[in-house]
Order: structure tokens, then C-alpha cells, then sequence
């Protein structure tokens, strides 16, 4: 158990640019040994899928190892042409890609790429391999592996899917498994399974496992030892225990404490403290906040899509995408929505602010009346004036081509909300109450990063003066430091400017930080729907513990999972 | 996007040196042709200034050769590089005019079908697969004889520039419009059209504003390659007789009347013209392909 498989020296990986050399790993040291996961961890950026792919000897063109060594059974690969490499890779090193989608080929059925491999790698005959194949796949607890063989990917589920990359990756019985975000693309139920499994092929073979993620939970729930990297450098090494529960490096400290919680709500959220700009006056202006009633409410909604079923005349067929008897939202009142992908959640708050017109049912807002029935222009702009979206992408949310000061100044203008003359001011100060810097409205969007760039969608939200904010997963594309400031600042919003919040996420922990109330979605129901301490503490529906109860957690859990994969 | 051109534009394309001549290229023949009067040694089209008896001159360099006529004279005695040059202006205009007003009816027509979607994308769209099924030459043809058979022969005479860019830009739009509806489809998808939505903005805003600033890189490229096809096209037609008269002959013309005496030996007349629309063509289909590698980081 304790000799080392793969061992990186005084890696540096170098990406060579006109404009100056950019070092994505500075000088890497790292031990693999069989049988053990070590685990990679670090924001975008700190380099760690670099460093896996620089020992499958797969960097991007124009990366190159610019130093230090990589060993593999005391062996090393730099040494190696890219011929001997070619042939290591499969035999002795296998990979995990993060999208299920893309890393499988859909013109193939499963059985037929897993037989491939395997008579590629192994040197067997087609027929043999194909029967290894239908072992390997029920290995990775893919039922009715005989005849699931002949299906294609489309016809496996995002978890069965990966199951199947994952007895690809084993196919030629490597000693070394690179694993990269294995579980980012999959909902939570189905994550807690695969990496039961990458643990339980670890321990069965004795193979040496890297795992990287950007996720402590994922870490905390499967690795033996982790590696925390930032901007291409160690910051802190260790068993997994020690570096979550007694960090010794800041960096690593500050990562730990920016990760929402599940089990409690914390107090930075729920009052964070209050600022004020000489803004909040203009965005609070006209409003009068004096009736108790709720804001918003839909009764009997459903939304059906149609899908497509080949008849000889087109399409035909519906599939129901959202079926509530009812929903409300109190004015001021934070409401999460949860559930996995697919659930109709975003559906169902696009329906609610009317962005997706629904298929039956209706939605009144005590402001506006019956959704229906604004029909008048001006009543349709003063609708779209109160009710404001916040997506999950920052790229794809704003006009690349569009200067940030203009994107901040059209609403303003087309609703009449400013003078020509100060607008240029207004959208300053806006920039400013969203903690960017006033002059940030001279840059185009890509020249912010993604945090920068969802302030940015915050403040063109807030340019309206909304009342009530749909934020469709707003901190799921982001770091986790920087996730825990974005919430932060949309807590900090909704309590001074008094906004009514549809909070859409599939993560249980940040919803709990932010929501006076939660729905749990699934199959466009609602399976329930209370008081967030209620339902985090003595969750009443099977399904809504389920989810918490596979939710990774930074702490706790994991000997559950070594007890389990060792029996 | 800015930022981008800012710093890497001119990197790239010194970097590429097919390009950058090219480039060059175009820029010469477009500055040259635009101020024909201006650089050409001689004015070719009046009787005035051409003589008779320098008629059939070989070019400068060749035995025989007169040092005024670079590229030698024709059968009446005009310069042939004047008449390139002349030429190129009429050639270079109906290509770069017959690509504007496809571009303009192309991403119209695009860009509803595209955003609209439903039936306004599947009317619009038959329409274009129609137009598409039949060749650009073909419709050219018909559009000429219809307004040849229809004009008076003086008028028809006069504007058979405008008419070119016509009939050469009404068949070539179809392309415009498939390119700019498949882009406006993505766009119109993306969250930042959405967010429109909720602002409560007008359709026209968001589509002009917003979807076709979005969509111009792929248009650009294609309305590159579509000046050399148009060229190409325009040179077809006159040399079938059915473009330019010859009183003011594009370089498609030049061809056509310098292709009748190539057997006699004075090849100067059609090599010289032909050899510039050639050149013509190709630096703008290397600069077209340079244009979409750089807007396609991707491919780089």
C-alpha cells in the first residue's frame, strides 16, 4: 500500500504567448500511491486540470512541460516519445472526462466502444472482448449489462453514462486513474453513486486515483490526501481530515469558511451588513410598499412542451414540464426553489415573472392584476419594469458587443427613469452599489471576470428599480469565494432595498443560506413546500431527504463510504 | 471584441504574409481603379485622345513595343492598362455593390426568420430554397433580358451598372439569409436576449441593437467571398454579351473582346485583364479566409 506509483518533481507547465510566458503550474510536487485517492483541489485558474493533463501527456496546444519530472513506477514520462506515451495511455493511465455527453461516441452503442478498448488495449480477440465488456459494465453496477450493451449513449442517463466513461477508462486496466471533475455535470443523488464507485474500484484494484474538482465536498467525501493549488502553486498538503478541519494556511482556511453550509444557516447571510449608496433612494423612488398581501401568486400552472415523435406529418406529443396546483411569494420574502436538473424549476420561474407564457393556470401580482390581463403597453412596460431576472451564465447573459456603461443605460432610458443628462451618473453609482468601480462602464464584458460579470447582471437588473427578482442558479458558474460574496450581496440588496426574491438552485446548501421559504421540485412538482428551517431540520418528504442526505458535506460522511466499499 | 482587434488584429495579419499581400493587393487595385482618371496614363474611351495608327502596339517591354502603352494598345489603338483600369472600377463596383444589396435583403430576410421562427421562417425560408434552386447566373440572365426587353436601349444602355448590381444582387442573397438566420436562432436563445425580454424592450430594438451586432463576423466573412463571386459573375455575363457595353467595357468585356484576336497573336489585349481578375479573385478569397480564421479563435 505504500509504494509510490506516480510522482510529479518540480513540475512547471508553461502556455508560451507573444505577449510573455504564462506559467500555469509553478514548480508541482505530488506522491500518488496505489490504492489511494489524493485529491486536487483549487478555484478556475489554479492549474489543477493542467496537472492531469500534463502527466496523460495531453496538454493544449501550445502548453509544454517546461520542467521537473513525471514518474510513473519510477519511470519518466518526459523521457518517453510520444509513441511510448500513446501506448501508456489506457494501459497504464486512464482518464474520466467531467461531460458524460461529450466523452462518449454517440454514433456507437456502449457495448461496441467498451469491446474496442478492450480488444485494442488487452490484445483479445473482438468476441472476447465483448464478453468482457458485458462484465465490465455490470462491474460498474449497470444493470441488464448483456442487453444495455446495444444501446447508444443517448439512451443511458447522465450517472448511467459516466458509469459507463468510467469502465472505459478501466478498460485497459491501468494502475493510475485520472479522474477530472467526475461528477461536476451530474445531480447530487447520482454524484454520491459514481463516487462510491471510483472509491470502490480504487480499494478492489489497488489503483492510484487523481481526482480534481473545485468541490471540498466531493474531497471531503472521497479523498485519502488532497493537494490545495492556487495560481499553479501548492498552498497546503495533507490527509484529507487535517486540511479540512485544522488548515494551516490562510488561503485554504478562507476557501473552508466560504463554503455554505447545509446544516445551519449562517449568520453573514441571514444579516449581512447593511450598506446604503446615495443610489438606494433613486431605486427605491415611486414605490410604496404598504400592502401586506403576497407579490405574486399562481394558481393550477402547468407549461407542456412539445416533443417530437416522427409521425409522417411532423411532430406531435407533449411532455409536462411544470404542474403546480399553486404558489406564492409574500412580499419581501426569499423563496428557493430546489430540485435536480430537469425538474422544472427554471421553467417555473421564468413562468413566474412571465417570460414563458404557461399552458394553463394563471398568475396574479397584487401590483399588476392577473398576468393575463395586462395587455396595454404601458401596463406591460411597468410590469417589466418590477420584475427582473438574474441568469445562472454570466458570459452568454450580456451583449459582448455592447460597452457595460450602455448596457446599463438602455433600461434606464427606454423606461424613462433618468434625465439624458445624469444617466451617466446613475449607472456610476449603480456599478458602484454592485462593489464594482464606477469607471467599470468604459470596459466591454469579457474584460471582467465571471464574479465581476454577474455584479454586472445584478446592476442591470437593479437599473429598473425591480421589486422582485427572479436569480435562475446566479452563483452556480462561479468559485466558491466568490459564490459566498455574490450571495452576500444579493442578501445584502434584498434587505435594503426590500426586494421579493424567487431563488432557483439545484444546491441545497446556498439555498438554505438565503431562503425564508423553500419549494422542492421534481418532475415539475412540488413535493414540498415550507419554512426553510423547518424543512432543512425535519424534512417530510422522502424525496426532499434523499437530497439531503446526499448532498456532499466538507465534513463528516466519509467513513460511512470507506465502511461501505470495504464490505 | 475591441479589445481583440486592438492588440492582436495587426499581430496576426503581419503575421501571415499571403495575407498581408493580398491585402495589399486589393488595396492597390481598389485605390488604383477608384481613381482611374487619375493613374491611368491614357483615357481609353475618347476617340479624342486614342489614335489609329498606334493601334496593336505589343507591350513596353516587347519588340516593337511603345514606352507610352505599358501593356500594349488594341485593335484601335487604346492602352490596354487604362482600360484595366477603367474596367476594374466597373468590375470592383458591381461586385462590392452587388454584395451590399444582398447583404441587406440576405440578413432582412435572415434575421425575421430567424427570430420570428414559426411560419415567417418557414414562408421565408421556401422562398429562399426556390430562389436557391435555381443557378445565380440563371437569374441574372432572366433579370437582364426581362429589363433589356423592357427598357428602351438608350436608358437601358446607361444604367447597365446599376442593373448589374441588380440582378447579380438579387440572386445572391439566399446565402446571406441562411447564414444570418442560423446565427439569429442561436442568439436568440442566449440569456442576454432573455434579459431583454424581461426589460420589456421592443422587438426592433432588441433584434437591431442587440441579435445583429452578434451575427456580423460569419456575414462578413461570406460577403468577402461573395465580392469575388460576383466579380466572377459580372465578368460571365459580359462576357456573354449580356453586361457592360462596350462603349464602357468591365474587365469581363475586355475579355470577351480581347478573346477574338487571341489567335492572331496580339494575346496582350486578353491576358493582361484576364490575369488581373484572376488576381483579383483569389486575394479576396485569402483575404475572406484569413477573416474567419481570426474571428474564429478555434481554428488558430
Amino acid at each position: 500500500m505504500t509504494d509510490i506509483l506516480c510522482k510529479t518533481t518540480d513540475l512547471k507547465v508553461t502556455f508560451p504567448h507573444r505577449l510573455g510566458d504564462f506559467t500555469a503550474v509553478h514548480g508541482f510536487d505530488m506522491e500518488v500511491r496505489r490504492g489511494e485517492i489524493v485529491g486536487l483541489i483549487g478555484e478556475s485558474g489554479a492549474g489543477k486540470s493542467t496537472i492531469g493533463n500534463a502527466i496523460m501527456g495531453l496538454l493544449s496546444h501550445p502548453g509544454q512541460v517546461s520542467g521537473g519530472r513525471i514518474e510513473l513506477e519510477g519511470q519518466n514520462l518526459l523521457d518517453l516519445s510520444d509513441a511510448a506515451l500513446a501506448r501508456l495511455r489506457g494501459r497504464k493511465i486512464g482518464t474520466i472526462f467531467q461531460d458524460p455527453m461529450t466523452s462518449l461516441n454517440p454514433l456507437m452503442t456502449v457495448g461496441e466502444q467498451l469491446a474496442e478498448s478492450i480488444a485494442l488495449l488487452q490484445d483479445k480477440p473482438m468476441a472476447q472482448a465483448r464478453n468482457m465488456a458485458a462484465e465490465r459494465l455490470d462491474a460498474v453496477g449497470i444493470p441488464d449489462a448483456i442487453n444495455r450493451m446495444n444501446q447508444y449513449p443517448h439512451e443511458f442517463s447522465g450517472g448511467m453514462r459516466q458509469r459507463v466513461v468510467i469502465a472505459l477508462a478501466m478498460a485497459g486496466d491501468p494502475d493510475l486513474l485520472i479522474a477530472d471533475e467526475p461528477t461536476t455535470a451530474l445531480d447530487v443523488s447520482v454524484q454520491k453513486q459514481v463516487l462510491d464507485l471510483i472509491r470502490s474500484i480504487c480499494i478492489e484494484r489497488s489503483l492510484g486515483v487523481i481526482l480534481v474538482t473545485h468541490d471540498m465536498g466531493v474531497i471531503a467525501e472521497t479523498a485519502d490526501r488532497v493537494y490545495v493549488m492556487r495560481h499553479g502553486k501548492l498552498v497546503e498538503t495533507g490527509p484529507t481530515e487535517q486540511v479540512i478541519h485544522k488548515p494551516s494556511q490562510k488561503y485554504t482556511r478562507d476557501l473552508i469558511a466560504s463554503i455554505p453550509s447545509i446544516e445551519c444557516c449562517e449568520e453573514r447571510f441571514r444579516n449581512p451588513v447593511k450598506r446604503t449608496g446615495e443610489i438606494d433612494q433613486w431605486l427605491l423612488a415611486g414605490h410604496k410598499d404598504q400592502s401586506t398581501d403576497d407579490y405574486v401568486t399562481a394558481s393550477a400552472l402547468t407549461k407542456d412542451f412539445a416533443i417530437r415523435k416522427k409521425t409522417f406529418w411532423g411532430t406531435s406529443g407533449s411532455f409536462q414540464a411544470v404542474d403546480i396546483p399553486g404558489l406564492s411569494i409574500a412580499r419581501g420574502e426569499v423563496l428557493g426553489l430546489v430540485g435536480e436538473s430537469g425538474s422544472g424549476k427554471s421553467t417555473l420561474g421564468r413562468m413566474m415573472i412571465g417570460l414563458v407564457q404557461p399552458s394553463s393556470g394563471s398568475i396574479h401580482y397584487s401590483d399588476h392584476g392577473p398576468l393575463a390581463e395586462v395587455r396595454s403597453r404601458a401596463a406591460r412596460k411597468a410590469l417589466r419594469r418590477d420584475v427582473q431576472v438574474v441568469f445562472q451564465d454570466p458570459y452568454s447573459s450580456l451583449n459582448s458587443r455592447m460597452r457595460v456603461d450602455h448596457i446599463l443605460a438602455e433600461p434606464i432610458r427606454f423606461h424613462g427613469l433618468g434625465e439624458r443628462a445624469e444617466i451617466p451618473r446613475l449607472v456610476g453609482a449603480l456599478l458602484e452599489r454592485v462593489g464594482l468601480p464606477p469607471d467599470a462602464g468604459r470596459k466591454f464584458p469579457h474584460q471582467f471576470s465571471g464574479g465581476q460579470r454577474q455584479r454586472i447582471c445584478i446592476a442591470r437588473a437593479l437599473s429598473v428599480r425591480p421589486r422582485f427578482l427572479l436569480c435562475d442558479e446566479p452563483t452556480s458558474a462561479l468559485d466558491v469565494s466568490i459564490q459566498a460574496e455574490m450571495l452576500a450581496l444579493l442578501m445584502e440588496l434584498r434587505r435594503s432595498l426590500g426586494l421579493t426574491l424567487l431563488f432557483v438552485s439545484h444546491d441545497l446548501a446556498v439555498v438554505r443560506q438565503v431562503s425564508d421559504r423553500v419549494a422542492v421540485m421534481k418532475q415539475g412538482k412540488i413535493v414540498e413546500c415550507r419554512d426553510a428551517e423547518h424543512l432543512f431540520e425535519t424534512p417530510e418528504n422522502d424525496y426532499t431527504r434523499m437530497l439531503l442526505d446526499t448532498a456532499p458535506r466538507a465534513s463528516g460522511h466519509k467513513e460511512a463510504i470507506n465502511l461501505r466499499s470495504a464490505t | 471584441m475591441l479589445e481583440r482587434i486592438r492588440s492582436d488584429f495587426w499581430y496576426e495579419l503581419l503575421n501571415s504574409p499571403v495575407t498581408l499581400a493580398s491585402a495589399i493587393v486589393i488595396a492597390l487595385m481598389v485605390i488604383g481603379c477608384s481613381f482611374a482618371p487619375v493613374f491611368a496614363p491614357h483615357t481609353p474611351f475618347d476617340p479624342a485622345t486614342i489614335s489609329i495608327l498606334d493601334n496593336n502596339l505589343p507591350p513596353a517591354w516587347a519588340d516593337g513595343g511603345d514606352p507610352r502603352f505599358l501593356f500594349g494598345t488594341d485593335l484601335q489603338g487604346r492602352d490596354v492598362l487604362s482600360a484595366m483600369l477603367y474596367g476594374g472600377r466597373i468590375s470592383l463596383l458591381v461586385g462590392i455593390g452587388a454584395v451590399a444589396l444582398s447583404v441587406v435583403i440576405g440578413m432582412t430576410v435572415g434575421l425575421l426568420a430567424g427570430y420570428f421562427g414559426g411560419m415567417t421562417d418557414a414562408v421565408l425560408m421556401r422562398i429562399a430554397e426556390i430562389q436557391f434552386a435555381f443557378p445565380p447566373i440563371l437569374i441574372a440572365l432572366l433579370f437582364n433580358g426581362i429589363l433589356k426587353a423592357s427598357l428602351p436601349a438608350d436608358i437601358f444602355a446607361q444604367a447597365a451598372v446599376p442593373i448589374m448590381i441588380l440582378a447579380i444582387g438579387l440572386a445572391g442573397w439566399v446565402q446571406f439569409a441562411r447564414i444570418v438566420r442560423a446565427s439569429a436562432m442561436v442568439q436568440r436563445n442566449q440569456d442576454y436576449v432573455t434579459a431583454c425580454h424581461a426589460m420589456g424592450l421592443p422587438t426592433l430594438t432588441i433584434i437591431l441593437r442587440h441579435i445583429t451586432p452578434n451575427i456580423v463576423g460569419p456575414v462578413l466573412v461570406l460577403a468577402m467571398l461573395q465580392i469575388a463571386v460576383a466579380i466572377v459573375t459580372e465578368a460571365t455575363l459580359s462576357f456573354l454579351g449580356l453586361g457592360t457595353p462596350l462603349t464602357e467595357p468591365s474587365l469581363g468585356a475586355l475579355i470577351q473582346i480581347g478573346s477574338q484576336y487571341l489567335f492572331s497573336g496580339i494575346w496582350w489585349v486578353v491576358i493582361f485583364p484576364g490575369a488581373m481578375l484572376l488576381v483579383m479573385v483569389v486575394a479576396f478569397n485569402l483575404v475572406a479566409d484569413w477573416v474567419r480564421d481570426y474571428l474564429n479563435p478555434r481554428l488558430r
